[in-house]
């Protein structure tokens, strides 16, 4: 049985998130799911700003907040979807959106607000959990329980800070 | 005279209008527009439906459309075309509509018209005015959406900015759950701004770099929440929280957000050369946004036009009577119209 694994590191600025978030996006490929968790204003929507520029998503601009729009899909190097829970009453809603086939081997699914709807989540889900730590440090926990994503990561330069 | 059939199901709301236009006169005749939410379906349905799945929409819109003709004594026969907003929205709920709208301009044999549903929030201020405000700068401010595009005519509509985080009307809902107010926090935190002072709070005005008709609000909500719970803290500052400092906080806020609005559609404006304003989305009805935005163009020689409150939220009034002016101007969509998540603008 895996064990899981759980890199904590912290950012001190929006750069720095939007930059960890490029190398998290670098270590991804298609059917990866991720489940972010974090208040209002930890930082969730600039981290998967990050993400989209890891991979490969040229307009950056255009990764925003899904919280009223619930889905949003870009293009990178493979396609993405960036949902939010934050709206959502169950797991059934999230299933109702479609999101099994956005988990699906071609394309990515980011969740925003995923502990709302832990039971909908794929259980070899990245969990991200982001706390605010000081007005811009962001402690950040990243929790892997599928091996070869976590090498995927660590390759990508996804490590506790130096 | 032109009669087109609306359908809009992009997201939480399905709704069905009908909407007329005559040669003789430039407002449009919306003969009704029937929101799901807003219209009860209960009776009909004998149970509680959820509220965002496709299936919903589904139970919804055959009922709505039966609805719509029978209500208006208006006859499939009498439509000369059916609307239905397919893009930009969920997929799967566009699709719903985007599928009835194919089918019933099939079997009614009438021209099908895919609409853009942020272009008919653009336009939808337009609606009832006795004559075209065209060229102006439009304004659409949402939960979901705040963009400012160039409307040089029904047809012609170019993006000029849009928010790179956070629309503003997701703001003031969050801005309403760190204060725990309720749902939905626009209407609140409007109410409770009108007693406070807003400038008891000097909440960053997010302008971006240079020239930029792009929006940030992303950083305002950080502030709201530190503001509140102190630099680095993101609890335990509602503890004991006047309801001044509430109303200091709401009024201070709605200025932050509100003076970029209009800084912002103002730059819009100057860049164009537009002589007018419009407005459309659910934060149209924010008291102080309406105050300084008229207030702002007056002040500029520009004419404002507000969209009726009824034509705010999603509806299918304005879908349809987008759809008309485009079928007017020679536009129409193959049997075979897809929808569209993204708009590629």
């Amino acid at each position: 049985m895996n064990r899981d694994t759980t890199i904590t590191l912290t950012t001190h600025s929006v750069e720095e998130t939007l930059a960890l978030g490029e190398r998290i996006g670098r270590g991804l490929t298609g059917g990866d799911c991720l489940a972010l968790v974090g208040q209002l204003g930890a930082g969730k929507t600039y981290l998967v700003k990050g993400i989209a520029r890891g991979l490969g998503v040229k307009n950056e601009r255009s990764v925003n907040s899904p919280t009223f729009v619930l889905v949003n899909e870009y293009n990178g190097r493979v396609a993405i979807h960036h949902l939010d829970a934050y709206r959502l009453g169950s797991a059934d809603e999230l299933i109702d959106l479609g999101f099994e086939e956005m988990c699906a081997d071609a394309s990515i699914a980011i969740v925003e607000w995923a502990d709302r709807v832990p039971e909908a989540m794929p259980a070899n889900s990245l969990w991200i959990r982001i706390e605010v730590a000081g007005e811009t440090d962001r402690r950040i926990e990243i929790r892997c329980s599928d091996a070869t994503l976590a090498k995927r990561l660590a390759d990508a330069g996804v490590g506790p800070s130096r | 005279m032109t009669i087109a059939l609306g359908i809009e199901t992009s997201c939480d709301e399905t709704s069905v209008a009908i909407v007329e236009s005559s040669p003789n006169e430039e407002r449009l005749r919306v003969h009704c527009n029937l929101i799901a939410t807003q219209f009860d379906l209960h009776a009909k349905f004998g149970g509680v439906v959820p509220e965002i799945a496709s299936r919903a929409h589904l139970q919804k819109l055959d009922l709505l459309v039966r609805e719509a003709l029978e209500s208006t004594g208006i006859a499939p026969a009498d439509l000369d075309v059916v609307t239905v907003t397919c893009m930009p929205g969920l997929i799967g709920t566009l699709l719903v509509g985007v599928t009835a709208a194919r089918t019933l301009a099939w079997s009614w044999d009438k021209p099908l018209l895919g609409v853009n549903h942020i272009h008919a929030h653009a336009t939808s201020a337009a609606i009832e005015l006795d004559a075209p405000p065209w060229p102006a700068v439009a304004l659409v401010v949402s939960g979901g959406h705040t963009s400012l595009y160039h409307v040089r005519d029904w047809d012609d509509i170019s993006l000029l900015g849009a928010t790179i985080d956070d629309a503003a009307g997701e703001a003031f809902d969050k801005v309403a759950a760190i204060l725990e107010l309720g749902y939905p926090g626009g209407p609140i935190v409007d109410r409770r701004a009108a007693t406070g002072n807003p400038a008891a709070v000097a909440f960053p005005r997010s302008m971006l770099k240079g020239e930029s008709l792009d929006f940030s609000f992303s950083g305002l909500k950080t502030a709201v929440l530190y503001e509140v719970h102190g630099r680095g803290n993101t609890s335990g500052g509602l503890v004991g929280i006047t309801e001044e400092r509430i109303a200091d906080i709401c009024a201070s806020f709605s200025q932050a957000v509100v003076d970029v609005l209009v800084a912002k559609t103002r730059q819009a404006v100057r860049s164009t050369g537009a002589r007018s304003v419009v407005v459309g989305g659910g934060v149209a009805a924010n008291s102080v946004l309406r105050r300084d935005l008229t207030a702002a163009c007056s002040a500029d020689g520009i004419a404002v036009h507000l969209t009726p409150m009824r034509y705010c939220t999603d509806n299918a009034a304005m879908i349809a009577s987008h759809g008309i002016r485009l079928f007017e101007r020679g536009h129409r969509s193959d049997l075979a119209l897809g929808a569209s998540a993204n708009v590629k603008d």
